[in-house]
């Protein structure tokens, strides 16, 4: 579409601080800006400037910026300090056994920065020791063996993109709209890197018992002691153990120094600070595969072994909490898609709540059981809408709506919703969670 | 798929003989059964994994009582962790309570846990005949034992839990090919005459529970009003060191703490200006005014840029010694 003739969607700027300025000349500025932010257009006051007038040539072009590797690890800009992981208030008891969501919102691309990864632990994050941390791996196996992680160092690697969902991601919105913003719907979600050893290779070190394995135990060093039965088929497909995340070792809460990563899994799947695998001829029935994370249907009973996380997608933008600041004009409409099946094949977004779709653009690269970022050029006419996207993947499948998903699951099952989700946008411009 | 399915044959062929051996072979060690028993301590439901020992309910109540239930409840009733009895019978109503009781297929899984997970704070503090003993009490709360009950590696599988046949496998998510439960179409135009919200936060619930959810948005980029009502101003900067303050203003570049660069060294000039009087007043107008010859022709330029503050801090520490630590 020819964008020159679309009035741009504004979005202010932020305010050129003068940091050496005292508090109080600081304090002023921002009344100054307060009040002539809603009179000029542009936000030419909020950048420092008057349009028209020569430009203020900026302080930082007389002076010294920091020496280099000032940080030696390197933290983002302070300006950046709102983009951080949270926990939902009131969803758990303790900060040990508890969640912490990525902000979604703010978030380009695909990957997900390290530091931003989302966080569920059952027992706090320990710190393990490398140097002493050992796997085990034993069972219906020819010779049970021990690995540090100088070992598992030196074994033949791969690298793999693949997203991690946490089975209970979208938990909270089974029912009714619970929560504000893609964060807190969407956020146990984060894709990454994947650094380390296939489980196959492995298994193959150890002469599995081919004729009698069918499942593994993975099994966590944390307080936990995290357990959940992995089916052969997957350990043997695309399971890997995993030390590297975007390039570097895993963060603690991450599972450092050792975790599995099972592709396309309900996250629990992929267990963390790894120390145990045990090959076996039955599954398990361990606690994070009965009492939870199992789906309670409206009859009473439970799915269990629900490992797969069928395809889903949401705009991240915009989405709840944002407010449109321009009524009409151009916004992009980005989100993020993803499939445990397999690689995403196409994307639709609606913006009058389902009536009528539209195909969506898909940014490369396209990767199997990874999370694939789509664009939709939207000019809003500035009247209400609601914006939803819709994800179909390579074996066929189409995200279904809330409405499809309750017929059969009732709202009581917690986990695997991957409803299309809708965002409503109010004349005004504010952005919401609504269901439809 | 086809690629992993051909490796999953030949993986089968080879994994057949517990001769086949890998390149990478010599890398682990053996793991010995002395090892493994250490370690190994999961439990299936049918008792494979349960340790010898004993417990009763009686004992098991005395150990739940003082570790127990101060988070689950004197009867294992409290939902504010995780209820341990009640709510039989409730998983087919719009008010599911999921507790050890009501929703466990395995009394195997209850010691499994107990025995790895609890109690919350100081996992793996309990012997093994006290997993048992809690095992029977917790079992005794929830109605499924009788008070003078004792539980042991053999009988422990045979509990028969209320939930026993409460789980299905009939489903399509254990495999990527399972064929999935609902069926969408992607509908293209006309989907639906009239889209009504159903559902949406009540007044006020962001507010209340979540803040100013505006300061969850980057506000650079963000669609968002925040920074033009509520800038906040960011953390002062942490002072810098006079080591920090003479690399911000250039002068390491000519200057080495310990050796000289184009200039001198500053510890060279810590030592040439001991025993001047007002030292660093004299430094502080060589800065400013530049010049050369006192250590040799190379010139200095006029320093004017660097803050008063900055200088006299700088030149402070420089005729202190100099020291980095």
């Amino acid at each position: 579409m020819d964008k020159s003739k679309i009035p741009q969607g504004r979005l202010i700027s932020a305010p050129v601080l003068d940091r050496t300025a005292p508090p109080g000349a600081r304090r002023a500025f921002l009344r100054g800006l307060a009040g002539a932010s809603a009179a000029l257009a542009g936000g030419a006051a909020a950048a420092g400037f008057t349009p028209g007038e020569p430009l203020p040539v900026p302080d930082s072009m007389k002076r010294l910026g920091k020496p280099v590797a000032a940080q030696p690890y390197s933290q983002p800009s302070p300006h950046e300090a709102n983009v951080i992981r949270r926990q939902s208030p009131g969803l758990t008891r303790t900060n040990e056994s508890s969640i912490a969501f990525t902000p979604l919102q703010n978030l380009f691309g695909i990957i997900t920065p390290s530091g931003l990864h989302f966080e569920r632990d059952h027992a706090g994050v320990p710190d393990l020791d490398p140097h002493q941390h050992l796997l085990a791996l034993h069972g219906l196996v020819a010779r049970a063996k021990r690995y540090t992680m100088e070992d598992i160092l030196r074994m033949p690697s791969v690298s793999r993109v693949h997203f991690l969902e946490c089975g209970a991601n979208t938990g909270m919105e089974w029912g009714n709209a619970a929560v504000p913003t893609v964060q807190f719907t969407h956020g146990m979600l984060s894709c990454a890197e994947y650094t380390g050893v296939l489980l196959s290779t492995l298994l193959e070190d150890v002469g599995f018992d081919a004729k009698r394995a069918r499942f593994l135990l993975a099994e966590g060093a944390d307080g936990a002691a995290l357990t959940r039965t992995i089916p052969l088929a997957m350990a043997l497909d695309d399971a890997m153990i995993v030390y590297g995340q975007n390039g570097e070792m895993l963060r603690p809460e991450n599972g450092y120094p050792l975790r599995l990563f099972v592709p396309g899994v309900q996250g629990v799947s992929s267990v963390k600070w790894l120390r145990r695998i045990e090959v076996g001829d039955q599954p398990w029935h361990t606690r994070e595969e009965t009492l939870h994370y199992s789906d309670l249907l409206p009859d009473g009973k439970s799915r269990q072994f629900t490992w797969i996380q069928e395809a889903k997608s949401v705009i991240t933008s915009p989405s709840g909490g944002m407010t449109l600041l321009d009524k009409g004009g151009y916004y992009e409409i980005t989100g993020l898609a993803w499939s445990g099946r397999g690689s995403i094949k196409r994307v639709d977004v609606s913006v009058d709540g389902g009536r009528s779709w539209k195909t969506a653009t898909l940014q490369n690269p396209v990767m199997r059981k990874a999370l694939t970022r789509f664009r939709f050029d939207w000019v809003w006419d500035g009247s209400p809408a609601l914006l939803q996207s819709r994800c179909i993947d390579d074996t066929g499948y189409v995200q279904p709506s809330i409405k499809q998903l309750r017929e059969v699951r009732g709202t009581r099952s917690i986990y695997h919703n991957n409803a299309v989700q809708t965002w409503q946008v109010t004349a005004s411009g504010e952005v919401r969670n609504v269901q439809v | 798929m086809c690629r992993s399915s051909a490796w999953l044959a030949a993986l089968l062929v080879f994994s057949s003989s517990s001769l086949a051996g890998t390149p990478w072979q010599s890398l682990g060690a053996p793991l010995t059964d002395r090892e493994i028993s250490s370690w190994d301590i999961d439990v299936r439901p049918d008792g494979q994994g349960l340790p010898p020992g004993k417990g009763s309910v009686e004992e098991g109540q005395a150990i739940y009582d003082a570790q127990c239930a101060s988070c689950h409840g004197t009867f294992g009733e409290s939902n504010d962790y995780i209820a341990l009895t009640g709510g039989i019978g409730t998983l087919t109503t719009s008010s599911p309570q999921r507790t050890v009781a009501s929703k466990l297929d395995y009394a195997t899984t209850l010691w499994d846990y107990i025995n790895r997970a609890m109690p919350f704070p100081h996992s793996k503090s309990l012997s093994v005949d006290e997993v048992y003993a809690v095992t029977a009490y917790v079992l005794n709360l929830g109605e499924i034992l009788p008070m003078d009950a004792t539980l042991d590696e053999k009988s422990l599988p045979l509990v028969e839990m209320p939930n026993r046949k409460g789980y299905t496998q009939a489903h399509g998510f254990m495999t990527a090919d399972g064929k999935p439960d609902v069926q969408a179409k992607a509908c293209m135009q006309d989907c639906a005459a009239e889209v009504t919200v159903t559902s949406e936060l009540p007044a006020g619930f962001t507010e209340e529970m979540y803040g100013d959810i505006r300061t969850h948005f980057r506000a650079l980029a963000g669609m968002t009003t925040l920074q033009a009502t509520a800038a906040k101003p960011l953390a002062e900067t942490v002072r810098k060191s006079p080591a920090e303050l003479a690399a911000t203003h250039g002068c390491l570049t000519c200057h080495g703490v310990d050796q000289a660069i184009v200039g001198p060294a500053f510890k060279a000039i810590a030592e040439r200006y001991a025993d001047t009087p007002d030292a660093e007043a004299l430094l502080a107008a060589k800065v400013r005014a530049g010049g050369s010859g006192v250590w040799g022709s190379a010139m200095m330029p006029a320093q004017t840029g660097i803050p008063a503050a900055d200088l006299a801090e700088v030149l402070a520490w420089l005729l202190a010694g100099a020291h980095t630590k």
